[in-house]
């Protein structure tokens, strides 16, 4: 230690400072809230280009020949995948005040759900592409661009929880003064969650609007 | 080196020993590849960018060699088709933004009292993925691929019926692997401004160049993701069958024209708006006082950056669409002149009531507003949508954006060169060569753009390889020919300033110009840590300003020098209230690593080698993963619940 400035250097060193409690944003917060921005506005840009080709096209849409979008599949993967960011607040909660355990477990089930909801998806290809490609027409191509998009970011998302549950196996990761990665992946996760509400309307209810 | 031989006061020899060994970088080859210093990150940029226009620009040259005369034989029209789709291309993405950000990534943290960036890894990832997307676009014209669709790439012609090869495979992945880098470096910029500014300096205290880049980078927050959406839907309609473009299967092209713009008009403010910036920042060291009407510039700046997404359809007027969405557009168009309109008035102001001093920089800057002007008065002509359907795809609209571009980019970055070299490099420029090279580079870029104003309303369309002497357009042309002789010369003396500076130039003080921001408080060039103390900002002017430079001499206290680590303040976002000192990360070859998995993965997917573009994938999260592993720490440190 520096016994340079006494009392002030003491009070501000590298020991002190890993203790103490993080006052107001953190610049890893705000870098995550503006990546989450960008993707936000790159969805936007998705489910706008959907409603201009739609409206653009005519008055059957879907296009001849496809039918409108089952229901049930979606709406089961939204049960899913929904309540799958309570579990990761659970568990930033719990490793806020240094419960390991909470963080283990709550990745852990929001991974089974993430899971849960890609094979969900998986299934419903399976069924939706007998019928029609993203080579069929243009409704094809938007189908499938916005749910395989998203699928990929929910992918993205189970990388990043599947890495910190790896992380959180090891002991001397994360704690309730570093769980910074913890929170991130969170906010990366609520906002994977939250934007499949904006397809399931897009791309499943509003053909029967 | 540094012209800094004693240390402040305030500032131990012992302090300033712990600094420069903790932020020291080893000058070995490998330390050459890892640094995270946003310094040198931002000359590479600097220089980088630099090296695109010179390609860009030789391009420019060989179009106006084959347009000199009529019916000439210098290039082909594919080749001509190739060579103005890269000019415009790398000029917008490879000089224009890159360069801006590189003098945001030197400046910013200088301007705000920092010690690096936010994200020090982030900003060197951020280069080396701008260099590899770079490289990645300009190495396709050697094999005669090159993008070759003009660089706003309308569908249909750039679907894979109209357009086969991989010109506009290029074009689309090139662009997207370049987004990359805008959007890294943009949150960077962003996080920096927020939480990295030295105490005191509160939002109404930051330079107005920072708070040019930091509109900018909240631009291209909400405007890049419509090229890329637009660039990912371009290639899977070419590579894998999809319609969005193709009207047989229900798409529709002029979806490529609204998502385009919708990016491509904030674009235009993106680029213009940081130089704009530079203007602000070089104008107070020439007239001695501070930019007139600073919280005017500062909502002009917001508003712009709002306005600017409302008004892309009026690149669009010729398109069809209804009759009163062109009144909407050409409303918000004319509109936005208004905010643009303050600026200029302000920085007249604050010429007019300041005592100007004649050098090479003020030189630029009033060079820029003359030539802005003319470009902004055209560019009010276009909001008219009659006006502008009589002169569109013509000359006329090549002159007005070139104006726009050069007048207000490239001369405000030459102002910027010229002013911060003796920072950037620690070495004066010659006055008299500086001068020399403004007046070749003004006079050239009227002399080659001011007679496109008149063949373009004589009717002649851009993007044509050559025309027939009928019409009565090549005594116009071969004055625009000779003007850009003369501009490319300008320019070459301009680089020939710079290479002498750096060779022969007399060493630099830390503040030649006596400015007034924190950049001239550093040495020059500045150490690896940049301040010895971190000030305490007391004032819009804080260089200029006497209790700001005590808090760093005789009132330097220990929190703000921060010498026993790799360590920077974070403060509040608005007020600037001290939060806590941060841990800095070391040097790393991690960023590195990733673009170039990056750019292995986006050329397998140019050549459709698939498999090896799955394994690249892989390597990136690897990497990612690797990159971001927390590291071991005791319990007692992490806090953890037993």
């Amino acid at each position: 230690m520096s016994d340079h400035g006494g009392v002030v250097a003491a009070a501000t060193g590298a020991e002190a400072l890993s203790t103490e409690l993080p006052v107001g944003r953190s610049a890893g917060w705000w870098g995550m809230v503006m990546f989450v921005a960008t993707e936000a506005t790159l969805f936007a840009c998705l489910l706008g280009s959907y409603f201009y080709l739609r409206f653009q096209y005519g008055p059957t849409w879907p296009p001849d020949g496809i039918e409108t979008p089952e229901l049930l599949t979606p709406l089961v993967m939204t049960a899913v995948l929904l309540p799958s960011s309570l579990p990761v607040v659970w568990a930033e909660r719990g490793i806020r005040q240094g419960q390991r355990w909470r963080l283990r477990s709550g990745l852990a089930a929001t991974i089974v759900l993430g899971v849960t909801f890609l094979a969900l998806e998986a299934a419903e290809y399976a069924e939706t592409l007998k019928r029609f490609t993203m080579t069929t027409d243009v409704y094809g191509s938007l189908f499938y661009l916005i749910t395989g998009f998203h699928g990929l970011h929910v992918l993205v998302g189970l990388t990043m929880l599947g890495w910190l549950l790896a992380a959180s196996l090891r002991d001397g990761s994360f704690g309730s003064h570093r769980h910074e990665r913890v929170r991130n992946a969170a906010i990366y996760w609520h906002f994977v969650d939250l934007v499949w509400v904006a397809i399931l309307f897009t791309v499943y209810l509003s053909p029967r609007l | 080196m540094s012209t800094t031989t004693t240390p402040p006061p305030g500032v131990s020899a012992q302090d300033l020993a712990r600094l420069a060994e903790h932020w020291a970088e080893r000058p070995t080859l490998r330390g050459w590849f890892s640094t995270v210093d946003h310094k040198k990150i931002g000359r590479r940029y600097l220089v980088t960018a630099g090296f695109f226009f010179v390609l860009a620009g030789l391009s420019a040259l060989v179009m106006r060699t084959q347009l000199a005369r009529p019916e000439a034989g210098v290039v082909s029209p594919q080749e001509y088709n190739q060579l103005f789709s890269m000019h415009g291309t790398a000029m917008i993405f490879l000089f224009a933004t890159p360069m801006l950000f590189g003098f945001g990534n030197f400046l910013v943290p200088l301007m705000i009292g920092a010690r690096d960036m936010a994200f020090p890894r982030l900003n060197a990832f951020g280069y080396w993925v701008f260099l590899f997307a770079g490289l990645f676009m300009w190495a396709s014209l050697p094999f005669g691929a090159a993008p070759n669709n003009g660089w706003f790439a309308y569908a249909p012609l750039s679907e894979e019926q109209h357009n086969p090869g991989l010109h506009m495979d290029v074009y689309a992945l090139g662009l997207l692997f370049l987004g990359i880098s805008t959007t890294a470096a943009s949150i960077n910029f962003i996080v920096t401004a927020l939480k990295l500014r030295a105490p005191g300096m509160s939002l109404n205290r930051v330079p107005l160049f920072v708070w040019a880049i930091v509109a900018t980078a909240f631009m291209v927050i909400f405007a890049l993701p419509a090229l890329n959406a637009d660039n990912a839907m371009l290639f899977l309609d070419r590579r894998f069958g999809t319609h969005f473009f193709d009207p047989s299967a229900g798409g529709n092209v002029l979806l490529w024209q609204h998502l385009f713009w919708i990016f491509g008009h904030p674009d235009v403010y993106i680029i213009v708006m940081p130089a704009l910036g530079i203007v602000s920042a070089v104008l107070p060291a020439f007239t001695r006082r501070g930019v007139v009407g600073y919280p005017l510039i500062v909502l002009s700046i917001v508003s712009i950056s709002i306005i600017s997404f409302g008004v892309w359809v009026h690149h669009m007027f010729a398109t069809g669409l209804p009759q009163l969405s062109y009144s909407f557009f050409s409303a918000a168009s004319t509109i936005i002149t208004i905010p643009s309109g303050i600026q200029i008035f302000a920085w007249l102001a604050t010429m007019l009531l300041g005592r100007l001093v004649l050098r090479v920089p003020l030189l630029y800057v009033i060079g820029f507003v003359v030539t802005f002007v003319l470009g902004g008065f055209t560019g009010a002509m276009f909001a008219v949508t009659a006006f502008d359907q009589q002169v569109t795809d013509s000359y006329f609209v090549v002159a007005h954006f070139h104006y726009v571009l050069i007048g207000g980019a490239v001369f405000p970055m030459l102002a910027g060169i010229y002013y911060w070299l003796p920072k950037i490099t620690g070495r004066m420029y010659h006055e008299r060569l500086g001068r020399w090279a403004f007046w070749l580079v003004f006079a050239g870029m009227h002399v080659t753009f001011f007679p496109m104003h008149l063949y373009g309303l004589f009717g002649m369309p851009r993007r044509v390889y050559t025309y027939r002497s009928e019409p009565g357009w090549d005594g116009w042309n071969l004055v625009s020919t000779v003007g850009s002789y003369l501009l490319a010369v300008g320019l070459l003396l301009v680089l020939v300033g710079v290479v002498h500076a750096l060779r022969r130039g007399r060493p630099a003080p830390p503040d030649p110009w006596e400015g007034d921001s924190l950049e001239w408080t550093t040495a020059s060039p500045p150490e690896p840590y940049n301040f010895p103390v971190q000030p305490r900002v007391h004032s819009l002017h804080p260089a200029w300003d006497e209790r700001t430079a005590d808090s760093v001499g005789a009132g330097a206290t220990a929190d703000r020098i921060l010498s026993d680590g790799r360590r920077t303040l974070i403060t509040s976002e608005l007020d600037a209230h001290p939060e806590r000192a941060v841990q800095m990360p070391e040097s790393t070859l991690m960023p590195l690593v990733l673009a170039g998995a990056l750019l292995i993965f986006f050329t397998s997917m140019l050549l459709a080698w698939y498999p090896v573009a799955a394994v690249a994938a892989l390597a990136v999260v690897a990497t990612i993963a690797v990159w971001l592993w927390p590291p071991r720490r005791p319990d007692e440190e992490l806090g953890v619940a037993r």
